[in-house]
């Protein structure tokens, strides 16, 4: 079966229970595929013997009640899989090894999975194009010399050029659902709260979330439904009723009320993004939802919020690499010497520069005029969406202001890099759930994608509108292999 | 606010991120230009305005405290740079 890496979750989990397909076949072949798309640069560690190994054991005793049986996956290199490196894309953590597994992808492997490797991200979570890690750019499988996006960027073009049939990634501003945008596959950030964050190599703790990416809703829906699960490993899990998510999902959104937020029809948005959006409009209108004008005012000083925010709790986060108990060292003629040096050469330019400003604006004299000012600004913004939703049930929008870029086209300039995260960095402040989907292309050709936000904990809510619309827009990714040989 | 040259080497002193002249120069313009961006947060007025400083609303719960992870001691110090038996190794600290 040649086609076996153009299937989707779904229909891979049926042929396995049906015994059409074994373990060993379906990681056979997403294992060739990967090693014939070495250019796309997807992967930061293979695990592929091992894998087969696994699929060998599954196959002789396979256990079908397991809701992801035999199914190889890869999964972004911010989760920590013990005995297998971790490296946050990152220099300093470039040999290793965990003694751990996290929560997540240790959900998964119960369900049955087998890890194929680790897929390449932005250095420690933090870019939007996947050219901060220290592993190389990445390449979108869409057209050569595109970004994925990031900072989940390895796991979507992995997903999106078939070299895994569905995977996880983190989003801290962005990272799960512009990748997903910028690919055309489907990525979702949970309510922050919902999936552990234990084992995640840290950027933002307060905006951190991992969360599933797929090639369709309903497969996003099944990998929620494993990967939410209350951890008291992590000290924010919530402790709430999950649905099952793929069990309950349903089309039918009728008389459900979907907001449309003025302030996200930003100044410069490329035509074809309106237009986009206009249709999405009219698909959940067709669905027999109900459109409500709506405003979320502080919209605009989400970004500047989150580039305080963010960076503040960076800062902290990374004091640990010090170049002592694990990681990468510098030699130093002191102690001092040599953390300044391990991490001055262990950090890429980016990371560097978000410490530095996290610093600064922790730093004494500046906390309450940077940091303080920050934290109350994103309550304006969360009361914004508080006052919304009750008006609405969900709000629409677009997932980012432009399709994908060309690699080294926004590179030296940071803040126009940050500017692709506008649509997607309020939900993350807010800690709300927000998935998107891929609804069009561009001009180009390119994948474009609608970002629907939920309530906290709403999740099923979302799928359900994604699921719906999912079914009108009749998306078909163009995926023409053109890294393959 | 422009953040100049004396500031960068100050703020990487606090990062413990060392800098040379040139690198230092660069972030004084990234810097400066990430910091006007973020200057619009002043056009608010949040005098009277709660900070948010968590977004999941529960409290802190307790654990008893349990040894789990047994025996991994020599996988921890594999993990170091450069270790002594049982200890991490790092550059004399007393003269």
């Amino acid at each position: 079966m040649s086609d076996i890496t153009k299937q989707s979750l779904s229909s891979l989990i049926k042929n396995i229970k049906e015994k059409k397909l074994s373990s060993v076949e379906i990681t056979k072949a997403f294992i060739d595929r990967s090693e014939k798309s070495n250019e796309l640069n997807a992967y930061i560690t293979e695990d592929y013997s091992s894998a087969l190994d696994k699929a060998k054991k599954f196959d002789q005793k396979p256990n079908l009640d397991l809701k992801l049986p035999g199914i190889p996956i890869a999964v972004k290199d911010l989760f920590c899989t013990k005995n297998i490196r971790t490296t946050a894309g990152s220099k300093i953590l470039d040999n290793f090894i965990p003694t751990y597994e996290s929560t997540i992808t240790q959900n998964i492997w119960n369900e049955g999975a087998i890890l194929l490797g680790k897929l390449n991200c932005d250095e420690f979570a933090m870019g939007s194009s996947n050219e901060t890690s220290f592993y190389g750019n990445v390449q979108n499988p869409i057209d050569k010399n595109l970004v994925p996006g990031g900072s989940s960027g390895g796991s979507a073009s992995a997903l999106a050029g078939q070299l895994t049939p569905i995977t996880i990634g983190t989003d801290t501003g962005g990272s799960i659902r512009q990748p997903a945008s910028f690919t055309g596959t489907v990525g979702l950030k949970p309510t922050y709260g919902s999936c552990s964050r234990y084992g995640i190599v840290a950027f933002a703790s307060s905006l951190d979330q991992a969360g599933p990416m797929a090639q369709n809703v309903k497969d996003c829906a099944l990998l929620q439904e494993i990967i939410s699960t209350y951890d008291p490993k992590d000290s924010t899990s919530i402790n709430f009723k999950r649905n099952e998510y793929s069990k309950d999902l349903t089309n039918n959104i009728k008389g459900k009320r979907i907001g449309i937020p003025k302030e996200y029809r930003v100044e410069d948005m490329p035509k074809e993004i309106e237009e986009l959006w206009q249709k999405g409009i009219q698909f959940v209108k067709d669905c027999g939802a109900e459109i409500v004008d709506i405003s979320l005012p502080h919209t605009s000083y989400a970004l500047p919020t989150y580039y305080i925010v963010a960076p503040a709790e960076a800062s902290s986060n990374l004091a640990r690499y010090d170049g002592v108990k694990y990681g990468f060292r510098a030699m130093g003629e002191n102690l001092i010497d040599m953390y300044e040096k391990t991490r001055s050469e262990g950090f890429g330019a980016e990371v560097q520069r978000r410490i530095m400003i996290g610093t600064y604006v922790l730093s004494s004299g500046y906390y309450d005029a940077y940091y303080l000012k920050a934290q109350k600004v994103r309550k304006l913004i969360k009361n914004d969406f508080d006052e919304a939703y009750k008006k609405v049930d969900a709000i629409l929008t677009p997932s980012t202001p432009s399709s994908a870029f060309k690699i080294g086209e926004k590179k030296d300039d940071p803040v126009s890099m940050y500017l692709n995260d506008i649509f997607t960095v309020p939900v993350n402040l807010a800690g709300l759930p927000g998935i998107s989907i891929p609804a069009g292309h561009d001009d180009k050709g390119y994948p474009l994608g609608l970002q629907i936000i939920g309530k906290a904990f709403d999740e099923q809510n979302i799928l359900n509108i994604a699921y719906a619309m999912e079914e009108k827009i009749d998306f078909k990714n163009k995926i023409s292999d053109w890294w393959i040989k | 606010m422009s953040i100049d040259l004396k500031t960068i080497k100050h703020i990487s002193k606090l990062s413990r991120i060392s800098v040379d002249e040139q690198k230092a120069q660069k972030l004084v313009g990234d810097l400066n230009s990430i910091f006007k961006f973020i200057e619009k947060l002043n056009e608010l007025k949040t005098d009277n305005i709660e900070p948010l400083t968590s977004i999941a609303e529960t409290t802190l719960k307790l654990r008893s405290d349990e040894v789990k992870s047994k025996d991994i001691r020599e996988q921890v110090i594999k993990n170091s740079p450069q270790d002594n038996e049982d200890y991490f190794v790092v550059p004399k600290v007393i003269e």
